[in-house]
């Protein structure tokens, strides 16, 4: 239902960004993008998620164009980016203004319910942790209901525990709401535990160097045999994508003599 | 059980252990705040009074305390002072209103649109170095030496800092915080309502003190092109019949209202700025 339809990105800089990028995602998918720094996976999800436009090629969802965006698309941030002078509540309800007052407290209460902050309706932004902060920004994402939630490296900021913890809350959500994921990490651990599929990227040009089904039931045991065969399989990916040579990339110095 | 049960329970207990902190108002505190400000005034004050009842002072230019209050006492008894007040009061609270009014629309506005900042920005950066008196005579050309040329000056020293405040607020919102709105479809309008004007809160009441300040400065300009009451009046009319008491008086006058209109914006804008995580130590 999300068909990234061949995406260039080019900067005013010459910075090829992104390079015939394609990539369709299902329906209720959970798909982990990853890469080492440089290789685009943070401007791909800025493209589909409508905050940048595309150079070349374009995104669509359900076969609607996305040029700005769109309400069926939420998008977390690597930082919370709570508003400081709104509540919890009132952040978790920031996207659904629209809706009527009890209407839309009865989903701000569901929705932090589910992320176990119920009682923190009323707190300010400054006295929340790092972690309970990005479960509110979570919980603000999905208010909204969204078809497609891209998380952009959400819990790269966090301690082990506490992000091992969001995960949990994060397949709680999506097994409750089904929206499809699309999540950029850095973590390989992360994407062995959370994805369906997973998109290897690799930098300049930042393109897709491979893309692979996990085939793990759920729940997986996060310290069992079938995850770690999961993460050398992602890890020799990356490996594997840093060695590929395009014409005109420069030869190590040391295998050039 | 569960994982899911046990997250539930860590959770659980870390927000048990994790109290709102907060910094409650000590009322001891605040005395010995007040009691250190007012100290210099008052060291100042009974010294020159010592010096004057001693002889070692002339108290005909600078008159010692005792008949700075007993001028303002005759004042107030008869009426007078709170006639000046009143007349001063009304002139900035009519000039910083419309000062403060058109300063935020403007400023709103240039924040916002990259074409009305291109187009507003620099006739008022050139306006703003114009020197506030210069605009005097010309206001009193258009406007009169009544009511109208004054408070359209005092209006014009409101503008210029509340514009400034906005415009520059508005310019260093963090994108992030942006992009937050971006992402839930905010139409312009809904983007500075919602999360510009918000962002800019802190600021904005600064430059609302700034403002005021200025008003009160502007009001003096204000009276001295030709007022029959106001402490500006009693300015010049103190003056003209050689009575520094009364110039004193008014001074004095103008810094205790000055004050207390600067208390009181503080005071009523403090509630709308607890959300604040700043570092400017709270009392």
């Amino acid at each position: 239902m999300l068909n990234i339809q061949s995406v260039d990105k080019v900067y005013p800089n010459g910075t090829r960004a992104l390079d015939r990028v394609g990539l369709n995602v299902e329906q209720g998918e959970i798909v982990a993008v990853v890469g080492g720094s440089g290789c685009g996976k943070s401007t791909l999800l800025r493209l589909v998620a409508g905050l940048d436009p595309a150079t070349r090629g374009r995104v669509e969802l359900d076969g609607e164009t996305i040029s700005a965006p769109h309400e069926c698309v939420g998008l977390i941030f690597q930082e919370p980016r709570l508003l400081p002078w709104l509540t919890v509540a009132g952040n978790v309800g920031f996207g659904i203004s629209h809706l009527p007052k009890a209407k839309r407290e009865r989903i701000v209460g569901e929705v932090l319910l589910r992320v176990g902050l119920a009682d923190y309706a009323e707190r300010w932004p400054r006295e929340l942790s790092g972690g309970q902060a990005q479960r509110v920004a979570i919980a603000r994402a999905l208010a909204p209901r969204p078809k497609v939630l891209l998380l952009d490296e959400p819990f790269s900021a966090l301690d082990a525990f506490t992000r091992a913890s969001l995960h949990e809350h994060v397949l709680d959500l999506w097994r409750a709401f089904k929206p499809t994921l699309v999540l950029v990490t850095h973590d390989v651990e992360e994407a062995a535990y959370l994805a369906d599929r997973v998109v290897v990227m690799r930098p300049r040009p930042g393109r897709i160097s491979s893309v692979f089904e996990l085939d793990l039931k759920r729940p997986r045991d996060r310290y069992g045999p079938e995850l770690e065969a999961a993460k050398r399989r992602i890890l020799n990916a990356l490996d594997q994508s840093l060695r590929e040579r395009t014409a005109g990339d420069e030869l190590v110095p040391a295998a050039a003599i | 059980m569960s994982v899911m049960d046990a997250i539930q329970e860590r959770d659980a207990a870390q927000e048990a252990a994790s109290p709102v902190t907060s910094v409650p108002v000590a009322k001891s505190r605040f005395g010995a705040k007040f009691a250190l400000g007012i100290l210099l005034p008052v060291a100042l004050a009974a010294g020159w009074e010592i010096a004057v009842a001693s002889g070692l002072a002339q108290g005909r230019l600078m008159p010692p305390p005792s008949r700075l209050f007993k001028t303002l006492y005759d004042l107030a008894i008869t009426g007078e002072l709170w006639r000046h007040i009143f007349a001063t009061l009304a002139r900035v609270a009519a000039g910083f209103a419309l000062g403060t009014i058109v300063g935020t629309l403007v400023g709103a506005l240039a924040g916002a649109s990259r074409l009305a900042k291109d187009i507003v920005d620099p006739t008022l950066q050139g306006l703003r170095s114009v020197p506030s008196i210069a605009w005097v005579p010309l206001f009193i050309l258009w406007l009169g030496i009544f009511e109208e040329s004054k408070i359209a000056l005092i209006a014009v020293g409101c503008f210029f800092p509340v514009y400034l405040g906005v415009f520059g607020a508005i310019a260093s919102v963090d994108r992030k915080t942006v992009e937050v709105g971006r992402m839930f479809r905010l139409s312009q309008f809904q983007l500075v309502r919602r999360i510009l004007l918000p962002a800019i809160l802190p600021a904005y009441i600064l430059a609302l003190r700034q403002g005021l300040g200025l008003g009160w400065m502007f009001v003096v300009a204000a009276e001295f092109m030709g007022a029959s009451e106001g402490l500006g009046y009693l300015l010049v009319d103190g003056q003209q019949l050689g009575k520094p008491d009364q110039i004193l008086a008014a001074i004095l006058t103008f810094a205790i209202l000055g004050k207390i209109t600067d208390g009181l914006l503080a005071a009523a804008s403090a509630p709308l700025l607890t959300w604040q995580d700043a570092f400017a130590p709270k009392n």
